[in-house]
């Protein structure tokens, strides 16, 4: 996490990315216009409420965009090359070796005909030269890895026959047994019990970590992200409100919307029985996002607003942050005509 | 990951702009093989309405045959006559008017035995569904013992009992047929009385013919829609099916299927046009209706979409 | 699986029971079967005679019983017209029917899944649309009268194939049969395509719409995310998911293909049991039609059971209780 340095060249560098989605009630502008680096072993969240697109983004990156739906702009550079608009076949080889996914649902991500066994294999036997002894192998190692008793018993066992958060850990082990550069994580805990979720989130951290893989962590439970990310992301409606290190945001948030979700974090107020703090809530909904009004898409949910956010997109602007411990200088940016103050 | 909700009704007067400005229709218009399909069944509604007053000759009536004119073939072969476009059978009947009444009587069974089936199954479904226990236990194994045998077998071994007749065959069509409602109309009934209306409409002490006719009645329609358009065109070839092999309608009444079964006689001397046609008639009608039931199929149970 | 087995066994006594029942109230509908056995001039004398021999003189309950009691002792009846046991008369022109509709099957399949499987996973491509609209033509056209077209153009027109009857028949397996010899097998072909038509059609869209489920799913997506081709995904991944509700279909599929045999048969001459049906209800032999009625539904409920049971040996998480 500390070797994201300024000038280490990015893993993956995404600019100006443009998704759109062609649909019967008109055009979703699911990403519209996002950019962001990523470097080698870098973790970020990408973080917004469900509807924000956070996850278009990363099956834009793997590809995975299907019909209304097109990358219509801008570029995703892995590793140097751009991979947005590559074929089926040139994308085929990147998926699953260089770049990983894990779903939301492990419920429906694992095929239910195939034993885990051969799921977790057939990556290998996709990617690799490897023999099927030496595969078994390696998923047996893998699985034991993430935590999953008596792994060679379990190969040849269904999905059906583990719990949700064991199916979520033989995805996990699915995604990293290649040994992808880069991870991307949708909502991977959203589906689960509150108790296993942090159990998967360190899991997870700890795989990356190991293999110096690459991380996007796609969330809209913030609490997570300040845990495990070393830069934050925070998407409203296709476009990035504020992004900067994960510390800073947390501590700093400059958007009103990110001081939102971060106000709506149940507080561990650890062991007191005083009174709880009340949540407070973004107050009304995420707008329909093929009727955008104009200007800041945040505007009618904000308290802060002007008359000139409801006329005037604001752009994002960069603003220098300290990140804590560290002593750098690391870009803080946030697209808002009114951000909040830098508290002391 | 976005909802499609349907276009707002810019403000919609009466119920027919409310309909043409739907998204039903939205898509109705846009979807070729619904428009062609309902063009085809409105063209046999047409044919058999006003069929009659056109064509030449009423082909039951023996004083407007003329035997000299039999076995013609079509108008635009050798040998054939403007007067006959589709050619003549056996005693000079115009195989194109034989057609019309056919068609009328083959659309007059599907629609009326697709009436009474459904009728009868959804009673069935209702009191199943409804009130459950032991009638529902007998309706519904009776429906699976039923299922589990062919509807064209059960329906011609009926007839076989029952003899020929346009009135038995709408019953043999009505005891096959029956089974698909009750059991559809069962599942949404046992879904719709979990719901708080229907339980609090009970508590309220109305009656049970009330709740039911009322409130469960209403809300098991729609998925019927579907199934009874599908079914008169599967009815259609099922009677086509029992009159093809002389057990459906009689010989006075012949509808397409006995039209084609009369032709076949003469089918090996070369004369084919006597049973092509009828067959080419129940096709583009079965298939006209069938793309209309794909379309209301898509349309009406999203799920599916 | 013991237990399963029993409890299905009892299941399939019980529906036979209730088919024996049904078969017999109808059939004592059915006109009276004494004037199929007394000359056209038999006195009242003669009649009450034959109805005695028959047992049509006691009441229903005693014919039942009578009826039921035979069937446990293997008598099912003698034909009117044939003077043989009925048994008999369906066993015999059973491999002629089972050869047809075995051969429709095959077809069916052959021709349904590749089909079914291109235009589910490729739904909006033109020739999915094609194969779409050729399988609703398929489930929209009677069935006998496609037979009829195929005799007129292919027998009687082109004079390739020939027209009816069954052709050369040799024993296999105590089984006469026709596919062995080359002409024996050509006339096979024209009966075989009529009746594969409608269940080829049927089986397409089901195919199709399950595939289409199917390739919706996250497990599909997952697969790709792995960087699976497109040739594992959608035969790995998705054929085998689609396939098995087609084993749920299978029993249906068959009783379809046995009950519209009645009618390939009789344009086709073909002498199998659909025939010999269809001409003991001209006749009204009604101990033939009791027998087919009952040799049928003990088929299907045969068929349904090993359906069943193939079902669980597919699919993991179905487990016979």
């Amino acid at each position: 996490m500390s070797n994201n340095e300024q000038h280490s060249k990015p893993l993956l560098r995404v600019q100006e990315l443009r998704t759109w989605f062609y649909t019967f009630g008109g055009l979703v502008k699911a990403v519209d216009g996002v950019s962001f680096d990523l470097a080698p072993g870098e973790i970020m969240g990408l973080v917004g409420e469900s509807g924000g697109g956070k996850s278009m983004i990363g099956f834009s990156i793997m590809g995975l965009i299907d019909p209304p739906g097109r990358i219509e702009g801008g570029r995703i550079e892995f590793n140097g090359k751009n991979i947005a608009g590559l074929s089926e076949d040139e994308m085929r080889v990147i998926r699953g070796k260089e770049i990983a996914m894990i779903f939301q649902d492990p419920m429906t991500a694992l095929n239910p005909l195939y034993t885990i066994g051969n799921q977790i294999e057939e990556t290998l036997a996709l990617h690799t030269a490897l023999s099927a002894r030496e595969r078994r192998a390696k998923a047996i190692e893998m699985l034991h890895k993430v935590g999953i008793p008596q792994p060679e018993q379990r190969l040849s066992h269904y999905p059906h026959q583990f719990s949700g958060g064991m199916r979520q850990r033989v995805v996990i082990a699915i995604a990293m047994i290649a040994k992808p550069r880069l991870l991307i994580a949708d909502e991977p805990t959203t589906a689960l019990d509150v108790t296993i979720q942090a159990q998967l989130l360190r899991l997870m951290r700890q795989q990356v970590v190991e293999n110096g893989t690459s991380m996007i962590l796609i969330t809209h439970d913030l609490a997570a992200v300040s845990q495990m990310a070393d830069t934050i992301v925070v998407l409203y409606c296709g476009r990035i409100v504020e992004k900067g290190p994960a510390e800073d945001i947390i501590a700093r948030p400059r958007h009103p919307y990110t001081r939102g979700l971060i106000d709506s974090i149940p507080h561990e107020t650890a062991e007191n029985d005083g009174p709880k703090q009340r949540l407070s809530q973004i107050p009304g909904n995420v707008p329909d996002i093929r009727k955008l009004p104009p200007g800041c898409a945040f505007a009618p949910r904000c308290s802060r607003a002007s008359e000139r956010c409801r006329m005037q997109d604001p752009v994002l602007m960069e603003h220098n942050a300290i990140a804590m411990g560290s002593g750098k200088l690391r870009p803080h940016a946030v697209a808002c005509h009114h951000p909040l103050a830098v508290s002391p | 990951m976005v909802s499609s909700q349907p276009i707002p009704a810019t403000r919609a007067r009466s119920r027919m702009q409310r309909f043409f400005a739907s998204e039903f229709f939205h898509n109705y218009k846009r979807n070729l093989s619904a428009v062609l399909g309902s063009l085809i069944v409105l063209g046999f509604l047409v044919m058999v309405t006003i069929g009659p007053l056109i064509v030449s000759q009423n082909p039951y009536d023996v004083s407007q045959l003329d035997l000299m004119a039999a076995f013609k073939p079509p108008a635009w072969l050798a040998g054939g006559s403007s007067e006959y476009w589709l050619g003549t059978d056996g005693q000079g009947r115009d195989v194109l008017a034989s057609i019309v009444y056919g068609s009328r009587i083959s659309l007059i069974i599907g629609l009326v035995a697709m009436g009474g089936a459904c009728l009868l199954g959804t009673t069935l479904g209702l009191i199943a569904g409804f009130y459950g226990g032991r009638l529902d236990a007998v309706i519904m194994r009776i429906a699976d013992i039923q299922l589990s045998f062919p509807s064209v077998l059960t329906a011609l071994f009926l007839m076989s009992a029952f003899g020929t007749g346009l009135d038995k065959v709408l019953i043999a069509l009505i005891s096959v047929g029956w089974v698909v409602y009750a059991r559809t109309v069962r599942g949404s009934t046992l879904r719709e009385t979990q719901k708080e209306y229907v339980q609090a409409a009970r508590v309220s002490g109305l009656p049970n013919r009330k709740i039911i006719l009322r409130h469960v009645l209403p809300n098991v329609l729609t998925p019927l829609i579907v199934v009874a358009t599908i079914q008169v065109g599967t009815f259609v070839l099922i009677e086509a099916s029992l009159s093809f092999l002389g057990v459906g309608v009689p010989v006075t009444q012949p509808s397409l299927g006995l039209l084609i079964k009369n032709g076949f006689d003469v089918l090996f001397s070369g004369l084919w046009w006597v049973s092509i046609f009828p067959g080419l008639f129940i096709m583009l009608l079965v298939f006209g209706i069938n793309l209309l039931g794909d379309f209301l199929r898509d349309e009406l149970n999203p799920r599916l979409k | 699986m013991f237990g399963y087995m029993i409890k299905r066994l009892i299941q399939m006594v019980i529906v036979l029971w209730a088919v024996s029942v049904l078969v017999f109230v109808m059939m004592s509908f059915t006109g009276d079967p004494t004037f199929m056995m007394v000359p056209l001039d038999a006195t009242d004398e003669q009649i009450a005679q034959a109805r005695r021999i028959l047992g049509l003189d006691e009441s229903h309950l005693v014919q039942y019983w009578r009826f039921l009691s035979n069937i446990a002792q293997g008598d099912f009846g003698r034909s009117f017209v044939f003077r043989q046991p009925a048994m008999t008369l369906i066993l015999e022109r059973l491999p002629a029917t089972l050869e047809i509709v075995f051969l429709a099957m095959v077809m069916a399949l052959l021709v349904a899944i590749p089909l079914g499987v291109y235009a589910g996973a490729n739904p909006k491509k033109p020739a999915s649309r094609a194969v779409m609209a050729g399988s609703l033509i398929g489930i929209s056209l009677p069935g006998f009268w496609l037979g009829m077209v195929l005799i007129f153009v292919v027998a009687v027109k082109l004079q390739w194939l020939p027209s009816s009857g069954r052709g050369p028949t040799t024993e296999w397996l105590g089984m006469r049969v026709s596919f062995t010899s080359w002409e024996g097998f050509r006339h096979l072909i024209l009966p075989a395509i009529t009746l594969s038509v409608g269940t080829l059609a049927i089986l397409m869209r089901i195919i199709r719409a399950e595939m289409v489920e199917v390739m919706k799913q996250d497990y599909i997506k997952f697969a790709r995310a792995k960087g699976a081709p497109a040739k594992v995904i959608l035969f790995k991944h998705g054929l085998k998911n689609a396939l098995i509700p087609l084993v749920t279909v299978f029993g249906l599929m068959l009783g379809d293909l046995i009950a519209f045999a009645t009618l390939t048969e009789t344009i086709f001459a073909w002498p199998g049991i659909g025939k010999l049906l269809v001409d003991s209800i001209y006749r009204g032999d009604r101990p033939v039609i009791v027998v087919y009625l009952m040799f049928v539904a003990l088929m299907f409920v045969v068929v349904n059971f090993i359906v069943d049971v193939c079902y669980a040996l597919i699919d993991p998480r179905i487990k016979i209780k």
